[in-house]
């Protein structure tokens, strides 16, 4: 998910070409407060008139403390855009007030209901706290990210290279993601040019479960790509389980062993997810 | 009559057995008589053929009017001879009907706009024209039109006479007093003499001007002392802070990046990548870039290159130093660590453009060249480029070696932007030909890759590797999408410059745009 000023149609015109798979348009912290209409304007525009193809097109909103937010969604709404982010999310409530906003629009401008997306950007530790309810708030959700910069002023911690300042938090969010089937994604990495630094961060995304990571720059999206697509090594073993479990299943045998190692229908859902994975990653060329 | 690339040639262009394009083999076979120019004798024992002044030597040169005079253009923006040398002809000798024969023209030279303008400098023939020169040319400043060549067309073109220069002035960072030279050696160093060497064996005089006298004898040199007729120190030969920079600096820009990590990965798909390939790029943001990405390509791989051609920057001499390049073939070097590597480094030579790219000659090195990665200020959907006129129909690039390695090269790979400002790059029609589309082979665009049809085993390769591309076409249509068709540049009957490809043939012609009409707030009129 690559964060793009709103306000700056130089930048939002083509920001798909780089091969994100989501572009979040910022109209919150990147938009200086008396540009907020021009922003908006500029956004608008962008959504109505550039094809974005298959890049999903997120909006960031301004916090629902600020006098911008129910405007902001008039305009993502109207534009078209694919879901909506919510700033400082702290309570099921806020997802409510959301979603009641949304819907206002979607029949103002004759969108289709239902169709504007939500997720949840958690950036304190109240967030973090309600995480299930806010993401079990309502049936438009489809995941939400930690916003590290927010969070951990709030926890009075500064970022470390090991990600223990939030590793309770990301923790947190990711089993409440996961109890609630949707997606979870890990705040960005905020010095550019510490590409070693990014790295070892996106590689510790991955190993705790999450779905993806928020970058700012083109240059970071290659290496998130790289890091969460599964491996040839992951991509043989699934494929082995489910050409092992659909022969199994034929013959009636629910538990079995591959390589040795016990199996049953949990490891077949998990193995169909990353064959799935790796058909969108580009990175599977089997017949399965 | 048409040409090989639909463009209408007029019939008073085609005298003394000037043809049209005809295809980018057309004249495989064929034969040129080539030219010996007149040389003096030097059969006394001489001391030196140091002379005070630029202007005594070029009388003893026999500057006269109706002449023509060339420079190399290895110094860039930072050049003083050129301009050093058209003041002397026109402002101190007074001459008449001058003829400009350089390896291209550009900011640098100004002063030459004003000799134009004024009617003392009455032809042009170069590789490439920037700047006032190019706005002077393209306002039909001049009787007869320029001539536009490459890199490669311009040696062909002295070698079979069509350009006979009469005195060559030669900028040398080098020289003793008989004129062995060099591009390296004194205070303004520049590399790479190749742009230089070629006119040196083909002018009737040659002049060095040089801001470093040396020792005699100064070897290794480029130009050798058996080609010179009269050696002239100067303050400095060129601004140093503007010949070259310190480092091509390679870019940051995460759209040229793409691109060019792109490129690499075409260069990769294809069956010429395997160990003694042979490369050529450019100094653009783009271009250098692919270096970087060819690096993990060849690491990859455990390959080495064969030979990178043309004109050097740091970036393949660090190649060279890991390991990765055999042997450079330096026509001219772009930045203060390209030219210092250069004599220092075995396996990094010196070419000429002759050696480089005259189609003209038995060998030229394009011929021998795997992969070139260009730039384009326009390509349209016949893969026709255009790198010479600005959306607005002035002259104002330079074609250099781009004909030459695209026609020569088994895999020409165009790197641009697909837009500039409001102007789409890939389009229905380039303002003018530079580079035909039988000589391109793919093009790399921020938004997708196109291959020529008439390459159909590299669409297999790009297939079988998963690299996504779509027609030309389809690039067209994004770009229209984005800024809009354009108008049509409206033009008037004369013709401003001729531009040959490399074998002589006509491949367009500029003529000069048609002024708009403003009214007095500056908006068009239309009638």
């Amino acid at each position: 998910m690559m964060f793009m000023n709103a306000q700056r149609p130089g930048l939002i015109k083509d920001a798909y070409i780089y091969g994100s798979d989501s572009i979040i348009l910022d109209l919150e912290d990147a938009v200086a407060e008396n540009q907020k209409d021009a922003a908006r304007f500029s956004l608008y525009h962008a959504l109505k008139n550039i094809d974005y193809g298959k890049t999903e097109v997120i909006v960031r909103i301004n916090g629902l403390d600020t006098p911008h937010w129910k405007e902001d969604i008039r305009c993502v709404v109207a534009g078209g855009a694919d879901g909506i982010r919510i700033a400082k999310c702290e309570s099921a409530e806020d997802v409510r007030k959301v979603e009641a906003e949304v819907l206002k629009a979607e029949r103002e401008f004759g969108i289709e209901e239902g169709r504007t997306l939500l997720m949840a950007a958690l950036e304190s530790p109240k967030g973090i706290m309600n995480a299930y309810e806010i993401l079990m708030a309502s049936p438009r959700m489809f995941g939400c990210a930690i916003s590290g910069g927010d969070f951990r002023k709030s926890m009075h911690v500064q970022i470390e290279r090991d990600g223990i300042e939030m590793m309770a938090a990301r923790g947190n969010m990711l089993m409440a993601a996961r109890a609630a089937g949707l997606q979870c994604f890990d705040t960005m990495w905020p010095n550019i040019d510490d590409i070693e630094g990014f790295q070892a961060e996106v590689r510790q995304n991955r190993k705790m479960g999450f779905d993806g990571k928020s970058v700012v720059s083109p240059k970071q999206i290659q290496y998130v790509h790289d890091t969460f697509a599964p491996t040839p090594k992951e991509i043989a073993y699934a494929e082995k389980l489910c050409r092992s479990f659909n022969e199994q299943a034929d013959a009636g045998v629910g538990v079995y062993t591959v390589d040795g190692k016990m199996v049953d229908i949990p490891f077949f859902e998990d193995a169909r997810r990353v064959i799935e994975l790796a058909k969108a990653c580009g990175v599977y060329h089997g017949d399965l | 009559m048409k040409n090989a690339v639909g463009r209408e040639i007029p019939d008073e262009i085609l005298k003394n057995g000037r043809e049209v394009y005809q295809g980018k083999n057309y004249k495989d076979g064929k034969y040129i008589k080539k030219a010996s120019p007149k040389s003096r004798m030097f059969v006394k024992p001489q001391e030196s053929k140091l002379v005070a002044t630029l202007k005594e030597a070029c009388i003893q040169c026999g500057a006269h009017d109706g002449m023509t005079f060339s420079f190399h253009t290895e110094l860039r923006n930072g050049d003083y001879v050129g301009a050093m040398a058209a003041r002397v002809l026109v402002e101190e000798l007074g001459l008449k009907n001058i003829t400009v024969a350089a390896t291209s023209l550009g900011a640098a030279q100004d002063v030459i706009a004003d000799y134009i303008e004024q009617g003392r400098i009455t032809g042009v023939q170069t590789s490439g024209v920037r700047g006032r020169i190019g706005e002077v040319i393209s306002a039909g400043k001049l009787d007869a039109p320029a001539v536009i060549r490459s890199h490669g067309g311009r040696p062909r073109a002295v070698e079979a006479d069509e350009v006979h220069i009469d005195i060559a002035f030669l900028a040398a960072a080098s020289s003793d007093c008989c004129g062995n030279s060099s591009g390296v050696g004194g205070k303004n160093n520049f590399g790479s003499m190749g742009f230089g060497t070629h006119d040196a064996h083909y002018a009737d005089h040659t002049i060095i001007v040089t801001d470093t006298l040396v020792d005699f004898p100064n070897l290794p040199s480029s130009v050798s002392a058996i080609d010179v007729d009269a050696v002239v120190v100067v303050d400095d030969i060129g601004d140093a802070g503007k010949i070259a920079t310190k480092e091509a600096r390679m870019t940051d820009n995460p759209r040229e990046l793409m691109m060019a990590k792109n490129a690499a990965a075409v260069i990769a798909a294809t069956p010429y990548f395997k160990d003694g390939f042979s490369f050529q790029t450019g100094v653009g943001g783009p271009s250098l870039a692919v270096n970087r990405f060819l690096e993990e390509h060849m690491r990859e791989k455990n390959i080495r290159m064969s030979f990178a051609l043309g004109g050097t920057s740091k970036a393949i001499c660090d190649l060279m130093d890991k390991g990765f390049v055999r042997h450079i073939l330096d026509t001219q070097d772009f930045d203060t660590g390209a030219a210092a590597h250069i004599f220092r480094t075995p396996g990094h030579h010196e070419i000429s453009l002759s050696e480089y790219a005259n189609a003209g000659n038995k060998g030229a090195y394009v011929n021998k060249l795997d992969y070139v990665v260009l730039a384009a200020l326009e390509i349209d959907t016949n893969f026709n480029v255009n790198v010479i006129t600005g959306s607005d129909g002035i002259l104002r690039g330079a074609p250099g070696g781009h004909p030459d390695t695209a026609a020569g090269s088994k895999c020409c790979i165009i790197v641009t932007p697909l837009t500039r400002g409001r102007m789409a790059t890939v389009c229905d029609e380039v303002v003018t030909v530079t580079t035909p589309g039988d000589c391109v082979d793919v093009l790399v665009t921020d938004y997708g890759i196109a291959v020529n049809p008439l390459r159909q085993d590299l669409i297999e390769c790009l297939d079988k590797a998963g690299i996504e591309h779509v027609t030309i076409e389809q690039l067209r249509d994004k770009a229209y999408s984005l800024v809009g068709t354009p108008d049509k540049l409206e033009w008037e009957d004369k013709v401003v410059a001729i531009v040959e490809a490399r074998d002589g043939t006509v491949l367009d012609v500029v003529r000069k745009i048609k002024p708009l009409d403003v009214n007095a707030e500056g908006e068009e009129v239309k009638f």
